[in-house]
């Protein structure tokens, strides 16, 4: 697959995207500045497009840096407790701060996902058997430990409610005003990029790594913190899209291999197709009403997960 | 020059490597043999800065290892760990020019790019440069990360069991082209091995270990005879010759 193919079918799929909807736009709307639907298509639409490539890209790239980080072709944020953690710091800014602002939420958010998954990155350091599917199992329970305490903790506070608006994964409320902080992501992404040949060299292993004078546990610690600033910065304005770091890096490592600074570009636009696709048959399936982005992703993202798991268990070793 | 000073290294409380001095001669190729649990491999993974010793020093240059600056160790010492595990999908030419990554740290210049054609010509990879690690056989992959290392350009190279897992052709193959890196462009190769035949054959020194602590270090031509073997290995070792090299043949040898 050629990068300017994807290119081609993620303009056509956003054009799409900005004319779809429960109020019908066409172009010629747009001619007209004052007009409703004019409005409607810069405080709605626009954002709306604008949240699915970032979170879309970022996702996809957060999933690639983890899997090259820990050596695991199915770790990604959401089999290694990232977003579980990124969760719970919601909660406990919540708990904390009688009236938390939202740059507090940020903070908090930011720091847990970054412990959590510094944390399960030591625990794949510590466990001797480090099989491809037994290493996010252990990811996966984790990541349920963290969310079963943000629940525990949801329920004493009565901030259930609260929560579950924080599970589900939807760009349905998404408008002007309640989504720049994925802006944030964007230099993570660019950081991402620039760092791509250590991050390839630190995938093979520190040994390996420090022959050739990486410092590895620098590499490492950045590669985290890129991942834990895209993460919360989906969590809190999208919520949590699973699978999209799971199957976008390992369908390019498929065809274009594991060279990060050649997969880069790929991951971020098949992230950004993949999450349009998902989002345009959310909005037409049940017209004029919608599914969040989350179910799609999860029904389509499982099918080709499980026929990868199936097909590809020799490849991912 | 590298020189190994009272080098000891203690896991837990019991010792893999005790007070172990040796020199390294420039250009030559130098094994390390023992039985299993010598303390070899710990001993190559100390003089590489893998791993940190207890106490003693290892000097390049008459300079500590550890006051080196990453970059520029990289550019005279490399070490290649058995690496056949490993799962990256990086093609033959991708993973050659990593070799080059403590000069270009990832952008290659002309200059490397021609270090990075010689080593796959080196190596006769040439025809494979382009195929996928995971599409490699054991022997070629032993040769694509050798490739990487003499891409690396560095004085040194170090090479932990380099022939585990291959077949005779290939090992043959590997050590005359380790044969070579030393007589032609006069690289310095340090390396373990368990087959004391190919120590034998390939070596200019032999440095012998034993639980941890230092046998014998000399030219091949004084370890390789039967009563130093038996002290090392605690086996009855006789020894023939074929054609200039000496063979020990310890298969059917009471133990």
């Amino acid at each position: 697959m050629r990068l300017w193919m994807l290119g081609i079918a993620a303009i056509v799929l956003s054009f799409i995207s900005l004319f779809i909807g429960a109020i019908n736009i066409t172009p010629m709307d747009l001619l007209d500045w004052e007009s409703d639907e004019t409005h409607i298509f810069l405080i709605s639409r626009i954002p709306r497009l604008m949240a699915i490539i970032l979170a879309g890209a970022g996702m996809s790239i957060a999933g690639l840096i983890m899997q090259s980080l820990s050596r695991n072709k199915f770790v990604s944020p959401t089999t290694a407790g990232t977003l579980d953690a990124a969760k719970l710091g919601i909660l406990i800014s919540m708990l904390f701060f009688t009236n938390v602002t939202y740059t507090q939420q940020v903070i908090f958010s930011f720091a847990f996902a970054l412990a959590g998954t510094f944390l399960f990155m030591q625990i794949l350091d510590r466990i001797k058997f480090k099989d491809v599917i037994f290493v996010p199992l252990i990811g996966i329970m984790y990541g349920n430990i963290l969310s079963s305490i943000t629940t525990f903790l949801g329920y004493e506070a009565d901030l259930l409610q609260n929560l579950s608006s924080w599970l589900m994964g939807s760009f349905t409320l998404i408008i002007a005003g309640r989504y720049e902080l994925l802006y944030v992501s964007i230099p993570a992404i660019v950081l991402a990029y620039i760092y791509a040949n250590k991050f390839t060299v630190a995938g093979m292993g520190e040994d390996f790594a420090r022959n050739l004078g990486l410092s590895y546990k620098l590499v490492l610690n950045i590669g985290l913190v890129l991942v834990a600033v895209i993460s919360t910065t989906v969590v809190l304005t999208v919520g949590v899209i699973p699978f999209l770091g799971l199957i976008v890096p390992n369908i390019v490592s498929l065809y274009l291999g594991d060279n990060l600074r050649k997969t880069i570009p790929h991951t971020a636009v098949l992230g950004i197709v993949f999450l349009l696709i998902c989002d345009i048959l959310g909005r037409i399936i049940i017209h004029p009403y919608e599914i969040p982005v989350n179910v799609t992703v999860a029904v389509i993202g499982s099918a080709i997960f499980l026929t990868m798991l199936l097909r590809g268990r020799a490849y991912a070793k | 020059m590298i020189e190994i000073k009272g080098l000891t290294k203690q896991f837990g409380k019991k010792p893999v490597v005790e007070d172990v001095t040796v020199t390294i001669e420039p250009g030559t190729i130098t094994s390390f043999i023992g039985p299993n649990g010598a303390g070899k491999s710990t001993l190559l993974s100390m003089v590489s800065r893998l791993l940190e010793a207890d106490t003693g020093e290892v000097l390049l240059d008459q300079n500590n290892v550890k006051k080196w600056k990453s970059s520029d160790f990289a550019k005279r010492v490399s070490i290649l760990k058995q690496a056949n595990y490993l799962n990256v999908r990086l093609t033959v030419r991708e993973l050659v020019s990593f070799g080059r990554y403590p000069y270009s740290k990832g952008r290659l210049s002309a200059a490397d790019e021609k270090f990075v054609d010689q080593a796959i010509e080196y190596m006769n990879l040439a025809d494979m440069e382009n195929k996928y690690l995971d599409e490699l056989s054991g022997g070629q992959k032993q040769r694509a990360f050798i490739a990487m290392v003499i891409a690396q350009d560095t004085d040194y190279i170090l090479l932990d069991e380099p022939l585990n897992n291959l077949d005779m052709k290939h090992s043959v193959q590997i050590m005359k082209i380790l044969r070579k890196l030393v007589d032609e462009l006069g690289k310095t190769v340090v390396i373990v091995l368990h087959d004391i035949n190919f120590a034998s054959v390939y070596s200019d020194r032999i440095v012998a270990l034993k639980d941890g602590r230092l046998m014998k270090n000399g030219p091949t031509s004084e370890i390789i005879n039967s009563d130093v073997l038996r002290e090392i290995y605690d086996m009855e070792i006789p020894i023939q010759e074929q054609n200039g090299c000496r063979i020990c043949v310890y298969f059917n040898s009471h133990t």
